[in-house]
């Protein structure tokens, strides 16, 4: 894999989600690759094809040109609000773990030479959770995109809202929400990617809003879990339930892009909606509404 | 949190309901035997009245859970039954079907037409069951939304009662895609061109809730509970126990009160002594007059200055640090953001 990203502060990520060695095995087929294989595969497994889940940081790395990335609030992180048992214990190990600040790495780059506004969630860290900081980073960057005029790009990788802030948490399903709104409003494009896996109030908040929804193959989408629905309905549910080619045939995203692929295609759509272009005059806010 | 002991206010709770039982017990007695039964039952109201002070006077988060999904409590239909006339209900979402645990309206509040939409949940087991305990499908929020769409077209104000534990989890609801309706509806209420006035009534039970409760005010009763999971859901997750929802309760900081103070709800209205169902002609009159306060004071806010409002409000909330860049890479000093949540 490319390694050009490099952040002042947490540097590149320790890759711990699979053992160290020369040889890596699929959790899948169980095969045994040669890592650096996989690695220039951009981890998807050359045998069975199963995507491996990436770090956000290698996420940016294999999507964005080279050297573009620009980052932003990289110092803004979460607090404990609600004084919750273990959650300063658990930031700190998932800190120490990720190498970095939270769930969320946004910031600005280019995509085949296309400028854009960029946000990858990372499931490493505490189950992607969107708690206050990553509410707050996802909406910065929908607003740098408004204010900038350019297009927004979000990959999903999230089990839903951090249970740990209790309602804030929830509400920044309203405070991402509400700011996307705002791009939509403005005429900017917004692609939402959905990695493995993106669920509960990530999907019931900006990953469901994108124009264009992309999930790359075997990625888990879906808003309730497996469990808590099996115990519903009280009945076993088909094993491709939830997973990105279900949710394509259900007619809930608009395309399977597998990873190998995934970056030119966010070219070609940005080709589409990612041109500058003179707004017009009727949709631009009104004064009142300006900060 | 660390306390794992059950909180006293829960032997209070199997107190009363063993004296509940003993007094319905003797009454029936009385009824079928026609003989008094005051000499016995006297001291017991007198003890299970001294039961109810201790336990309300000051109800532990876990027991305010209780009294929100306390099946006597006011429902969406007492509400709007008696807040509202010339309720005229809407029907589908124009997609798939009716959904009947959420409710969609045309009505008159004080003379003035307005769009109601709420999370209609049973009175006993049949209606609950019909009404599917007030959990929606995609459909039920479609409907929200296309109600509050003809309220932006008519410039009438939308008045939501929230009361559900949550946002229905089944297969079908995931397949007509569960969360995009929920976040279509939350999107679409940040900017929706009318005044809109939330009350949470009972369960506030996260997404399921919030799908149509994002408002210009957010009302709650104070023994209604807003959450982001269900505490026997964060029990399960935290500590693979669900018995100990209460502890979660306590942690997840749920109550009305909380809220207020997390910026999350913008008034709390107080209801009677032991809960809304103990009186349900004043919690009616709180609910109200605040409406009709909060209402009046929006339809004065021009459009614009009331859109610019909800979104910075919400944009408002939480609580982060943030540290500057070069503070960043020592990761020294964190300092409050100022002016967050």
């Amino acid at each position: 894999m490319l390694n050009w990203l490099r952040r002042p502060k947490y540097g590149s990520l320790e890759r711990r989600e699979m053992p160290a060695g020369i040889w890596a095995k699929c959790p899948r087929c169980r095969n045994l690759i040669y890592r650096k294989e996989l690695e220039r595969n951009l981890k998807v497994c050359p045998k069975c094809a199963y995507h491996h889940r990436l770090t956000a940081v290698e996420r940016l790395e294999i999507t964005l040109d080279e050297n573009s990335f620009r980052e932003y609030d990289a110092g803004l992180t979460s607090t404990d609000p609600l004084g919750f048992e273990n959650y300063p214990a658990k930031l700190s190990e998932a800190r120490a773990k990720t190498d970095q600040a939270e769930a969320v790495i946004t910031g600005e780059g280019t995509i085949d030479g296309s400028q854009t506004i960029i946000g990858a969630l990372d499931f490493h860290f505490m189950g992607g959770s969107m708690g206050s900081a990553v509410g707050e980073k996802v909406a910065r960057a929908a607003e740098r995109s408004y204010e900038q005029r350019l297009p927004l790009v979000i990959f999903s990788a999230s089990g839903g809202a951090r249970m740990q802030e209790g309602v804030l948490s929830l509400m920044q399903l309203a405070k991402t929400s509400a700011a996307i709104g705002r791009i939509h409003d403005a005429g900017l494009p917004y692609l939402s990617v959905m990695c493995d896996p993106t669920t509960g109030g990530v999907t019931a908040s900006f990953a469901f809003l994108g124009d264009v929804i992309l999930a790359e193959p075997g990625a888990l989408i879906g808003f309730a879990g497996r469990r808590v629905i099996e115990q519903t309905i009280r009945r076993k549910l088909p094993d491709d339930f939830q997973t990105a080619e279900f949710c394509l045939q259900k007619g809930l995203i608009d395309m399977v892009v597998p990873r190998t692929e995934m970056r030119s295609a966010l070219a070609r759509l940005l080709a589409f909606v990612g041109a500058p272009r003179v707004l017009p005059a009727a949709i631009e806010p009104a004064p009142a509404a300006q900060p | 949190m660390t306390e794992r002991t059950p909180s006293p206010a829960v032997d209070l709770d199997r107190q009363l309901a063993d004296l509940e039982q003993e007094i319905e017990r003797l009454r029936k007695r009385s009824r079928e035997q026609s003989v008094s039964v005051d000499a016995e039952l006297g001291p017991l109201l007198e003890r299970a009245d001294h039961l109810r002070v201790q336990i309300y006077t000051n109800p532990s988060p876990w027991h305010i859970v209780q009294l929100a999904r306390q099946s006597q409590r006011p429902r969406l239909l007492d509400f709007v039954g008696t807040l509202c006339s010339d309720v005229m209900e809407l029907h589908g979402d124009r997609l798939y079907r009716d959904d009947p645990a959420l409710l969609a309206a045309l009505a008159r509040f004080e003379g003035q037409p307005v769009v109601v939409i709420g999370h209609n949940k049973g009175k006993d087991t049949k209606e609950n069951i019909a009404r599917n305990f007030g959990m929606p499908y995609p459909e039920g929020y479609r409907k929200a939304l296309r109600a509050m769409r003809l309220a932006e077209k008519f410039r009438y104000p939308v008045i939501s009662f929230v009361d559900t534990p949550g946002a229905y989890p089944g297969d079908e609801a995931e397949e007509r895609g569960q969360a995009e309706a929920i976040a279509r509806n939350i999107q679409e209420m940040s900017r929706l061109r009318v005044p809109l006035v939330v009350v949470i009534t009972g369960e506030g039970g996260s997404g399921g809730a919030l799908a149509i409760a994002v408002g210009d005010v957010v009302l709650m009763l104070q023994y209604a509970v807003y959450t982001v999971i269900s505490p026997e859901g964060c029990a399960a997750i935290l500590w693979h126990d669900a018995s100990r929802a209460r502890d979660a309760a306590e942690a997840l900081k749920l109550t009305a009160q909380d809220l207020q103070t997390l910026g999350v709800v913008d008034e709390v209205l107080p209801e009677p002594f032991g809960g809304a169902h103990r009186d349900p002609d004043a919690t009616f009159a709180a609910v109200r007059e605040a409406l009709g306060r909060h209402l009046q004071a929006l339809r004065e806010v021009p459009i614009e200055i009331l859109l610019d409002r909800r979104y910075k409000k919400y944009r408002r909330m939480g609580r982060i640090l943030e540290q500057s860049e070069q503070s960043a890479q020592s990761s020294q000093s964190p300092r409050p953001l100022a002016g967050d949540g």
